[in-house]
């Protein structure tokens, strides 16, 4: 499980330290981006981020615009939704985005590492289904 | 509203006395033109019967030869004759000569060798050839009349004269009697009565006279115009086609009485036929369709004002209603525009605190996770921080609870309107409570109807009303003891309906009427903001529905919801809803 790599985007400074100094010391690799721009940008330069917590509510470019941009862009990376709102249309309108998961702020220790470790679980499902497909392609391609 | 009593008087008032005043001119001008006729129809009368006793002595006096009435014998025949023809009217005769001794006479009196020389109905009679006297009492003391013929034989001058009983007379004036008060006289010119009126009228005698002859009643003469005397300027005269005169006067002898007094010549102008009526006997039916017609008005004036009075008094009650909702109304919508910047502060407030609770929650995780390292493991008051660590970590939750609730309350939630199914709605958020639900012991029944019809509502709100409905249903029941929430769904005529009972504490009556209210919360301080049941007020009545309670203590609550079916709503499927559901729900 220490493999996880996990990229926290949010814009309180804080929350982000505090979180990654936790996420850290339970063995999971961590990003940190202060902003929605930061995190893609960080997406694109580190490799092998697994799942993206993501904040709603930013200054810029916010929580929905960003998911949008990370699932164009890199489509297997799960993303979890952070709320400041108690609200099911936001969370909806995350899961629409294709958004893994929603947590509310200030969230809990263990549901969080619990929906982390589910969404890296997927991804790891997703990317062996492709590599099965890959490998079908190439068995096929062989076959003929 | 005195206006409004005045404009609907003003009609009637005026049609009650124009047709009243036409009514009366007319009916007054018949009453009269009938006296009139009836009046004129005895003067022929009355003529008729003098010149016919007057005519009879004549063919009598030219006949016979003078000797014959000298003759009392022959003249009590012939007495007896004029008796059968005349039924008793004449009642002696006599021949008188131009001395005025009578020479013969036949009949009740005993009047042979009577000298009438000095009479004045004698002298008058010897200056003409017919005569017919005034009224008289006469050697015999009787009131009576005679009439005479002057008979011119042998170079001498004889009358005939005969008595017309008087009694016949009057009887021949008194047959016109109309009404109660309606009687008829005759007077001459010299203003003497010469039949008996069955009332006192003596004083007006002198001004009938007058009237009748004009200033001068001795001398002949025709009828003039009205003349100056007492009463010219209280009497009413009509002109009239037949040669009477008619006059309507105030009767001095009763103040507010008005007679009628129609008069008409006699005897070429020596008598005159008056006939007398009381206005108010004369003119009765008038008086009656007067005092029916003021009847009329003032009831019809009372229920008039009467409904004027109702009228107003339920306008001003409808206005004051109106405004009374009017005032309530705007007392909502300023207390909804408190509630929308009231909300946008909490919302401001609570986005602010979120995220400093949050990083606060976040530390003091980091000082748990610190804690576990080995170096701690020793140390004496480890137990006292992981407790206080946990209070925070407490704090920190229910700050974010209120938070949470706050942000709820004012979030603006999708308004957009779509046709939903409520029982796909219903199962969704029964499926997200479930997990509360079980952890409070609390059983979740569904009883949903089929073939329900779709309404026209907000998804999320209505997620948003169900959900509030739904955990309040579950704090109310003791989560020692368990209990039932039932939703059920059923098709109303022209809505749906959706109920969520509970099995819990009930509400109290006092607490029952301000549930809805804003800011009202029974729950522990902490515990509740008092917004969630407004806030679906707010929502359904937004939708067009109804949100309704009723509960009684110790056996639970009901919620009733009813919305608008959507126009063309059938029952929805399952495959309309997808798209609404989002998937991935998981």
């Amino acid at each position: 499980m220490s493999d996880i790599k996990v990229m926290l985007v949010d814009d309180e400074q804080s929350f982000v330290e505090t979180m990654a100094k936790r996420l850290t010391k339970r063995k999971l690799e961590v990003v940190q981006a202060f902003t929605g721009e930061e995190g893609l940008e960080k997406l694109n330069e580190t490799f092998g981020v697994d799942v993206v917590v993501l904040d709603v509510k930013m200054p810029g470019m916010d929580g929905i615009e960003t998911l949008k941009e990370i699932r164009k862009r890199h489509p297997l990376v799960e993303v979890i939704m952070l709320t400041g709102h108690a609200t099911v249309q936001s969370a909806i309108d995350g899961m629409k985005q294709g958004a893994f998961d929603y947590l509310m702020k200030p969230c809990d220790m263990d549901d969080l590492l619990g929906k982390v470790r589910e969404a890296k679980a997927k991804k790891e499902n997703h990317e062996q289904k492709i590599a099965q497909a890959r490998a079908m392609n190439i068995v096929n391609r062989r076959g003929d | 509203m005195f206006l409004i009593i005045l404009i609907s008087l003003a009609p009637l008032a005026l049609i009650a006395v124009v047709n009243s005043y036409q009514f009366k001119i007319a009916y007054e001008s018949k009453v009269l033109e009938h006296l009139e006729q009836v009046v004129e129809k005895h003067k022929q009368n009355i003529d008729t019967f003098l010149n016919e006793n007057l005519a009879d002595l004549r063919v009598i006096a030219s006949i016979y030869p003078i000797e014959n009435f000298q003759d009392e014998l022959f003249l009590s025949e012939l007495l007896r004759n004029l008796q059968i023809e005349h039924g008793g009217v004449v009642v002696d005769m006599g021949l008188v000569d131009d001395q005025g001794v009578q020479l013969a006479y036949s009949g009740p009196f005993k009047l042979g060798k009577a000298v009438y020389g000095d009479a004045a109905w004698f002298r008058e009679a010897m200056t003409r050839r017919n005569y017919i006297s005034d009224v008289f009492m006469g050697l015999r003391g009787l009131p009576h009349f005679i009439v005479a013929t002057k008979i011119s034989a042998n170079g001498r001058e004889w009358l005939l004269r005969c008595t017309i009983d008087f009694m016949a007379f009057n009887r021949l004036v008194e047959n016109i009697s109309i009404g109660e008060t309606g009687l008829a006289f005759i007077i001459n010119r010299q203003g003497a009565f010469q039949t008996k009126p069955r009332i006192h009228l003596e004083p007006h005698v002198g001004s009938l006279s007058e009237l009748v002859w004009g200033k001068h009643p001795a001398e002949s003469k025709p009828i003039q115009n009205s003349a100056h005397n007492w009463w010219a300027s209280q009497t009413r005269d009509f002109a009239t086609a037949l040669p009477v005169r008619t006059i309507v006067a105030d009767d001095p002898g009763a103040p507010g009485e008005s007679a009628i007094y129609i008069m008409t010549q006699l005897k070429q102008g020596q008598w005159a036929l008056v006939y007398r009526q009381n206005a108010r006997d004369a003119f009765g039916a008038w008086y009656r369709t007067r005092n029916v017609a003021i009847i009329i008005f003032l009831v019809g004036s009372m229920s008039i004002v009467f409904m004027a009075f109702l009228v107003s008094a339920k306008t001003v009650k409808r206005l004051e209603m109106a405004d009374r909702e009017k005032e309530m109304m705007n007392e909502k919508v300023i207390e909804a525009g408190k509630l929308a910047s009231l909300g946008e502060l909490a919302a401001g407030i609570a986005h602010e605190i979120n995220n400093p609770v949050a990083i606060m929650v976040e530390e003091s995780g980091w000082i748990g996770d610190l804690l576990e390292e080995d170096e701690f493991k020793e140390t004496e008051n480890v137990t006292e921080i992981r407790r206080s660590l946990k209070q925070i970590k407490t704090q920190g939750n229910r700050c974010k609870e209120i938070t949470h609730k706050l942000l709820s309350f004012a979030r603006r939630t999708d308004p957009r309107q779509q046709e939903v199914n409520l029982n796909d709605l219903i199962q969704e958020v029964v499926d997200l409570s479930g997990q509360r639900a079980k952890y409070a012991n609390v059983k979740i029944h569904q009883i949903l109807a089929k073939d329900l019809r779709m309404v026209q509502a907000s998804p999320s709100e209505l997620q948003q009303v169900l959900l509030n409905l739904i955990n309040n249903s579950i704090d109310a029941i003791d989560h020692k003891q368990g209990g039932e929430v039932t939703i059920s769904t059923t098709n109303g005529d022209g809505d749906v309906s959706f109920h969520v009972a509970d099995t819990g504490q009930g509400i109290p009556d006092a607490v029952l009427k301000r549930v809805f209210d804003p800011f009202f919360t029974t729950k522990p301080v902490g515990k509740g903001t008092g917004l969630g049941l407004s806030i679906c007020y707010g929502i359904i009545q937004k939708m067009g529905g109804k949100i309704s309670v009723n509960s009684s203590v110790g056996m639970g609550t009901t919620f009733h919801i009813s919305l608008p079916a959507a126009l063309n709503g059938k029952a929805g499927s399952e495959k309309e809803h997808a798209n609404y559901r989002g998937g991935e729900h998981v």
